[in-house]
C-alpha cells in the first residue's frame, strides 16, 4: 500500500506538469482552432533560453522572468503572426503540418546550433525527502505538484473571474457574437497565445530538473500533453488538468506493476479507450458534424 | 481539362519510368542504392497519398505498416521461408492491420484520427522494441538476404534496383487504374464531403476502411522491399517520427497529386542522404527542412505540385480580367 501511495504521489507530480502543457494546448485550440504539434518544443526552447540567461550569470528566477518576456514574444506573438494568422483560413491541417515543420526545425536547430548533449538544470526546490506515515515523498515532487496546481488554478480563475478572461472565453465559444459585442477578438486571441507561452515556460522550469535540457526532450512531453488534453476533453480547460493527472499517475503505476518497457503505451491505451467510447473526452461536450 | 491533365500525368509517368530505366548507367553503386531507396519511399508514400490525399483520412501511422511489412519479411526469411512468400504476406498482413486501424477512423475524424493513428504507431514500435523473442528488440534482425528470381540472384544493387522499379511501376499502374475507377471517385467524394457522399449512396464505412487497408498494403510491400535492401532492420526507422516524415512528404509533394509522392520522397529522403556528406550542411538540413515546410504551408498549402495549377489559375484570371476590360471598353465605345 505504501508503495502504491508513493507511486501515486510521484505520478501526480509528473501528471501536473503534463496538465500545465496540456492546458496551453487546450486554450489554443479553443480560442483559435490551432493544434500545436510543436507544443513539446515550446517547452524545450524556454529551457534552453533559461540556461542561456543563467550562463550569462543571472540567477534562476531572473532568467525565468527574462525567459517569460522572450517566450511571450517568440512563442506567442511571432508564432501567431508568422504561422497561425496566414494559415488560419485554410482550416486545421495546414496549421498542423506547419507546426510539425516548426517542431522539426526547432528541435534540430537546437541540436545543430547549440548542443546535442543533455544539460543539467537547477531545481527550484531543495533536495529534501519527507517521510509521512511510511510514504517517502521528495520536496521536488510536492513543490512541482503544488506550483503546477497554483498555475492551473490561477489560469482558471483568470478565465472565469476577470473581464479579460471572460472576453477570451466568449471569443473561444463564439467569435462572431464576441466581435459584435465589441470584444477586440484579435487581441483576445493574442492573449491566449501569450498564456500558452507562459504555461510552456512554467512547464519547462518544472520538468527540466528531472528530464534534463535536451533538444529532443519535447518529443515525449508534447505527445503526453496531447493525449492528456484529449482524454480530459478538448473543449474544456478543466479537462486538461484531469487528463494530465490521469496520464501521470497511470503511467507511474503501470511502469511499476506491469512493465517499464510499455510505460509509454499507457497514455495511449487510455486515450484509445476514451476516444472509442467518449470521443469528446471525459469532461467534453459533443461537437456536431457540419456539412 | 481534367482529362488533358490526366493525359499529361500519364505521359510524364511513362517518361520518368524510361528515365529510371537508363539512369543507373550514369550512376555509381551508391547512387543506384539511393535510387532504390527513393523508389521504396515512393511506393510507401503512394499508399499514404491514397489514404491522406485522395480519401482525406489524416493518418499519422504509416511507418507502422512500413515496419510491419519489413519485420514480416525479415522474420519469415529468418524462419527459412522464401522472400516470394514474405512479400505477399507482408502486403496481406498490412492490409488486415489497415482494416483494423480503419475502425477508429469510422468513429473519429481529423485531428482525433491523427492522434489515434499516431498512437497505433507508438504501440507497434513498442512491440518491435520490446518483444525480443520475435523482433530481436533493439538489436534488430540482420543478414536479410535479397531474393533471386528464376535462379537469377538479385544480390547486386543494380538487379535489385530494376526489381524494385518493376514493383513500383506495377503498383503505380494499379493505383492509377483504381483512381480512374468508380472507387477512386468514391474516395475523393469521401474526402470532399462525407455526409453528402453518404446521402448519394457511397458506403462510407467500406471506403474508409479500404482507403486505410490499401494504403497500408502499399506500405507493407515497401517495407518488405526495404528490409531486403538494407539487409538489417531495427525499430528506429519505423518510429512515430518516420510516420510524421512520410506525412510531410505527401503534403510537401502535393497531397492528392498522382506524382506528389515522387517529389515528396525526393525532398524527404534523397536530399538529406545526398547532403549528408556535405560539411556544414548536413547538420542544418533538418532545421532547414522544417523551416521550408513552414514556408511552404504559408505560401503553397497544396504542396509543390500545385505550382502549375497556381500558375494556370493566375493566367486564367489574367485573361478573364483582360477580356472584361476589353468588353468594358467596347461597351464604353458603343454608348
Amino acid at each position: 500500500m505504501t508503495d502504491f501511495l508513493q507511486l501515486f504521489f510521484s505520478g501526480l507530480a509528473t501528471g501536473s506538469i503534463y496538465a500545465v502543457a496540456a492546458l496551453g494546448f487546450t486554450l489554443l485550440w479553443q480560442a483559435s482552432g490551432t493544434i500545436n504539434f510543436a507544443q513539446g518544443e515550446f517547452v524545450m526552447l524556454p529551457a534552453f533560453m533559461m540556461l542561456g540567461f543563467m550562463s550569462l550569470g543571472a540567477p534562476l528566477l531572473v532568467s525565468f522572468v527574462c525567459t517569460l518576456v522572450l517566450a511571450v514574444f517568440v512563442l506567442g506573438w511571432l508564432f501567431k503572426r508568422g504561422l497561425v494568422d496566414p494559415l488560419f483560413k485554410y482550416g486545421m491541417m495546414p496549421i498542423v503540418v506547419a507546426t510539425i515543420g516548426l517542431s522539426i526545425a526547432l528541435r534540430n536547430g537546437v541540436r545543430a546550433g547549440y548542443s546535442a548533449e543533455a544539460h543539467p538544470f537547477p531545481s527550484l526546490f531543495a533536495d529534501r525527502i519527507y517521510n509521512i506515515a511510511g510514504v517517502t515523498v521528495t520536496l521536488q515532487d510536492i513543490g512541482t505538484f503544488a506550483l503546477a496546481m497554483v498555475i492551473v488554478m490561477a489560469t482558471q480563475a483568470f478565465l472565469a473571474k476577470t473581464v479579460t478572461g471572460r472576453a477570451m472565453q466568449a471569443v473561444a465559444q463564439n467569435t462572431e457574437s464576441a466581435s459584435v459585442l465589441g470584444i477586440n477578438v484579435p487581441r483576445m486571441i493574442f492573449y491566449t497565445f501569450a498564456i500558452n507561452a507562459v504555461l510552456a515556460v512554467v512547464a519547462a522550469m518544472l520538468v527540466t530538473p528531472t528530464y534534463l535540457a535536451k533538444f529532443d526532450m519535447g518529443e515525449g512531453l508534447g505527445m503526453k500533453a496531447f493525449f492528456a488534453a484529449i482524454i480530459g476533453g478538448f473543449s474544456n480547460s478543466r479537462g486538461a488538468l484531469l487528463g494530465g493527472l490521469i496520464v501521470g499517475v497511470a503511467e507511474n503505476l503501470a511502469s511499476a506493476y506491469i512493465s517499464p518497457a510499455y510505460k509509454d503505451a499507457v497514455a495511449l491505451l487510455i486515450f484509445m479507450v476514451v476516444i472509442l467510447f467518449k470521443p469528446q473526452g471525459l469532461l467534453g461536450k459533443k461537437e456536431e458534424r457540419k456539412v | 481539362m481534367k482529362t488533358a491533365n490526366q493525359k499529361m500525368v500519364a505521359v510524364l509517368t511513362v517518361l520518368l519510368a524510361l528515365l529510371a530505366l537508363v539512369a543507373p548507367q550514369f550512376l555509381k553503386n551508391y547512387g543506384i542504392y539511393l535510387m532504390t531507396y527513393w523508389l521504396i519511399f515512393i511506393i510507401a508514400t503512394m499508399g499514404l497519398n491514397l489514404t491522406v490525399g485522395y480519401a482525406g483520412q489524416k493518418s499519422l501511422g504509416h511507418a507502422a505498416f512500413f515496419g510491419i511489412g519489413a519485420y514480416t519479411v525479415a522474420i519469415m526469411m529468418k524462419a527459412g521461408l522464401s522472400f516470394w512468400l514474405g512479400l505477399p504476406a507482408a502486403a496481406l498482413i498490412c492490409f488486415a492491420a489497415g482494416l483494423i486501424l480503419g475502425f477508429p477512423a469510422l468513429r473519429v475524424q481529423a485531428i482525433y484520427l491523427a492522434f489515434a493513428t499516431l498512437g497505433f504507431n507508438t504501440a507497434v514500435w513498442l512491440v518491435m522494441r520490446n518483444e525480443e523473442w520475435l523482433t530481436g528488440g533493439t538489436f534488430g534482425i540482420n543478414n536479410i538476404a535479397r531474393p533471386s528470381v528464376f535462379g537469377y540472384s538479385m544480390e547486386g544493387n543494380l538487379p535489385y534496383y530494376y526489381f524494385v522499379l518493376v514493383v513500383a511501376l506495377v503498383l503505380a499502374g494499379l493505383l492509377w487504374g483504381l483512381l480512374l475507377s468508380p472507387w477512386g471517385k468514391a474516395f475523393t467524394a469521401l474526402r470532399d464531403n462525407p455526409i453528402r457522399a453518404e446521402s448519394l449512396g457511397v458506403d462510407i464505412r467500406n471506403y474508409t476502411l479500404l482507403s486505410f487497408a490499401i494504403g497500408a498494403a502499399y506500405a507493407g510491400v515497401a517495407g518488405a522491399l526495404f528490409a531486403s535492401l538494407v539487409q538489417f532492420i531495427e525499430p528506429a526507422p519505423f518510429a512515430v517520427g518516420a510516420s510524421i516524415m512520410m506525412y510531410l512528404m505527401v503534403v510537401v509533394g502535393g497531397a492528392g497529386y498522382f506524382l506528389g509522392p515522387l517529389v515528396g520522397a525526393a525532398v524527404g529522403v534523397v536530399l538529406p542522404e545526398w547532403l549528408r556528406d556535405v560539411p556544414g550542411v548536413s547538420d542544418w538540413y533538418l532545421p532547414m527542412f522544417g523551416a521550408a515546410v513552414v514556408l511552404l504551408m504559408v505560401w503553397l498549402p497544396d504542396g509543390l505540385l500545385s505550382i502549375p495549377d497556381r500558375l494556370r489559375a493566375k493566367r486564367v484570371a489574367r485573361e478573364a480580367s483582360a477580356a472584361r476590360a476589353a468588353a468594358a471598353s467596347r461597351i464604353g465605345a458603343a454608348s
